[in-house]
């Protein structure tokens, strides 16, 4: 069984380094989007994310990044808001963690 | 041992992201098993001829070139990432090993730590 990666990103959905991050997040994996990142949860990019939510990859938004940005009404479903301490509990239960910025 | 991937995902110059990122390698590499992976325009530090010097910057890509002694051999970087930019390998200042995008998820799997520039 291949190790499972914790990939984030925290950047505009504009970032060419979204595509990279999402390139590379496999079946196992999990993506965590936070600071500017949340954005890409919303209507406008969340197609982006589509394949990876149908092959049943979990997608987490951070809460208080989507809140300081007025998103909490606006994302697409299918994307799970936690809190810093389940962002902690991610980072523990995944083997490796990659930084997309 | 503790196995560190260092990703370097930046090209050089416009940013000091690729110069901090190969000392920490080279540092890292005295303690612990070290790779490289070069992806995006990450590749464009590699490539040949850089001359800096009217930036009043080093041209640190001969610093790769002493990667081996650091006992860092494992080099790669994304195939597709070279055909995007219509580069090739021997475009290159040291040789690296070109993996497709399953082989890189493959590869960061298999590692401890993750440490991207």
């Amino acid at each position: 069984m291949a190790a499972k990666i914790l990939h984030t990103f925290n950047k505009s959905p504009i970032s060419p380094v979204l595509d990279s991050c999402l390139r590379f997040t496999g079946e196992d994996d999990a993506l965590v989007l936070l600071e500017d990142g949340v954005y890409t949860a919303t209507a406008a990019w969340g197609v982006k994310l589509d394949e990876l939510i149908d092959a049943g990859v979990p997608v987490y938004v951070i809460k208080i990044d989507v809140d300081a940005r007025g998103l909490a009404n606006r994302l697409i479903e299918d994307v799970q808001v936690i809190e810093y301490d389940g962002f902690v509990d991610l980072c523990a239960n995944y083997e490796v963690v990659k930084s997309w910025f | 041992m503790k196995r560190i991937l260092f990703v370097q995902s930046r090209a050089p110059y416009g940013t000091l992201s690729g110069q901090e990122g190969l000392d920490a390698l080279l540092m890292g590499s005295a303690f612990v098993e070290c790779a490289l992976l070069f992806l995006g325009d990450g590749i464009y530090q590699l490539l040949s001829n850089q001359d800096a010097a009217a930036l009043g910057l080093k041209d640190y890509s001969v610093s790769f070139g002493a990667l081996k002694d650091y006992g860092v051999q494992n080099l790669y970087c994304s195939e597709s990432d070279l055909q995007h930019r219509v580069l090739e390998t021997d475009d290159l200042v040291i040789p690296v090993t070109a993996l497709d995008d399953a082989a890189i998820r493959e590869l960061m799997a298999s590692h401890d730590v993750i440490l991207s520039f």
